[in-house]
């Protein structure tokens, strides 16, 4: 009982944007310690120490960026999902803060990975690109991003324009399993996942474990970046309080 | 509310929403002229040679009756939207998710199903195999049914904003992505000899899951347009 209490109180002052600062400021040199050792330890044991690929050589380190980049992208989504659900049910201001930050980064992160992916392409496949399922999926989801973005803009008034967004990002987030499957479901050029959580990865350990290092970088990266994009957006949003005055202020 | 009611506004929505279209035929014609000049000007476009266009006769019909449809779904709202109709859906004891359904059959039936019923044409013009022709018209059939829930969601959610008709494509493009491949593979399938049940069935699956959750979606957005 006590544990609901304190998880309601928590979800509860979630609802203010002042203090979201106030705890996410406290929060962000650690996270930003984490994320930057994590990728600076990732890319160089991953670029210098891992062991050349058998067949691709060194071209196929790009797949300490092109991963991490992809599966972030697709986890960003959910989170942006996520926080569309809870604004269009709870009307928290925070979850449409959230929301809306994701969306830039979703479509770096998505970009990354299909920009990466095609270097990677060009030696091993012979071309920049394939109209695989995977990629395609990704191009879409780039896409969906972007449509979310445009909607939001369009709108002059605030409140419609968060609410819009919202449910377009959710009608969205039935894209995301297909693009997580597609690979089982159409299989052609583009390689099945190698890390699996429930058999043995087919992944040499002497690269899984820069990869998950990176993965983990990349992951502390995005939740240091959504603070970051969080925090200006509620400092624009509440430009007129008294609490922002006061910083701008000081 | 009993069933009956429901039923009743349901069907009296969809009557209404044919008789408006009745009303201003060529409205309703835009969409298949449109369709049939497109599609008539991939030949002039990638050369006459039949095969070829046999060839790539599935993916341009599917790509244009696809733009079709995307064409047509901006109107949905439209005139309901500046009227003040769809406020007085919103109030009214029936439920939006009804009414919306309503509204959007009606709009296929205007839309879609007439572009299922003209494909064959295409198909003759375009030199795909006889064997293909039932399998358009089907996948078609299903697709297009898909795609107006699809659309519908978008014209909701755009029906507001003066310049929403490149916006709607923007939204709605990459969604319609799943029924584009799959009306071309059953097309594909049925062309080189394969069964092409089971694909026209997952159509049938995106149906289902259109037809039960977009109204949803369309409700959300209708009452979100129509605040703004």
């Amino acid at each position: 009982m006590g544990f609901f209490v304190l998880m309601w109180a928590f979800f509860h002052k979630l609802g203010s944007p002042r203090w979201f600062y106030e705890i996410s400021g406290k929060w962000l040199p650690w996270l930003s310690l984490l994320a930057l050792s994590c990728l600076i330890l990732g890319a160089v044991w991953g670029l210098a120490f891992a062991p050349p690929d058998f067949k691709q050589g060194n071209s196929y380190r790009i797949i300490f960026i092109h991963v991490p980049a992809a599966a972030v992208s697709m986890a960003c989504y959910m989170v942006m999902a996520f926080a569309a659900a809870i604004h269009l049910i709870w009307k928290m201001k925070l979850a449409d803060v959230v929301m809306r930050s994701c969306a830039p980064i979703g479509a770096a992160l998505t970009l990354i990975a299909l920009f990466t992916g095609s270097i990677w392409g060009k030696p091993t496949w012979g071309t920049w690109w394939v109209w695989d399922a995977r990629i395609t999926s990704v191009l879409i989801l780039f896409f969906l991003y972007l449509g979310v973005l445009a909607l939001y803009e369009a709108f002059e008034n605030a409140e419609s324009a968060s609410k819009a967004s919202a449910v377009l990002s959710l009608v969205g987030c039935v894209n995301v399993p297909i693009i997580y499957w597609s690979v089982e479901w159409w299989y052609s050029l583009h390689q099945p996942a190698t890390i699996k959580l429930t058999e043995e990865s087919t992944i040499h350990p002497d690269m899984l474990y820069p990869l998950l290092v990176m993965l983990c970088g990349f992951y502390a990266f995005f939740v240091v970046a959504l603070l970051l994009f969080s925090r200006s957006e509620i400092l624009y949003r509440e430009r007129k309080t008294k609490w922002v005055k006061a910083l701008a202020a000081a | 509310m009993n069933n009956l009611s429901v039923w009743a506004g349901f069907s009296a929505t969809l009557r209404r929403d044919l008789l408006l279209a009745y009303r201003r035929r060529s409205d309703f014609a835009n969409p298949l002229i449109f369709f049939l000049i497109v599609c008539s000007l991939f030949p002039l476009g990638i050369g006459p040679s039949p095969q070829r266009l046999a060839e790539m006769a599935p993916g341009i019909v599917w790509v244009v009756a696809l733009l079709a449809c995307l064409l047509a779904s901006d109107t949905l709202f439209r005139s309901d939207f500046d009227d003040g109709s769809l406020e007085q859906m919103i109030l009214s004891p029936v439920s939006l998710y009804l009414q919306v359904l309503a509204k959007t059959t009606a709009h296929w039936m205007l839309t879609g199903l007439p572009l299922a019923l003209m494909s064959p044409l295409l198909a003759l013009l375009l030199q795909l195999p006889s064997q293909g022709v039932i399998a358009l018209m089907l996948s078609l059939l299903i697709g297009s049914a898909v795609l107006s829930l699809i659309g519908a969601i978008g014209a909701a959610l755009t029906v507001s904003l003066r310049k929403g008709g490149v916006l709607l494509s923007l939204i709605i493009l990459p969604l319609y992505v799943p029924v584009l491949i799959f009306g071309v593979a059953v097309v594909e399938a049925a062309v080189g000899g394969f069964a092409y049940s089971g694909l026209l069935a997952v159509l049938g699956a995106m149906l289902a899951l259109a037809l039960s959750l977009s109204p949803l979606a369309i409700a959300a957005s209708v009452k979100i347009s129509v605040d703004n």
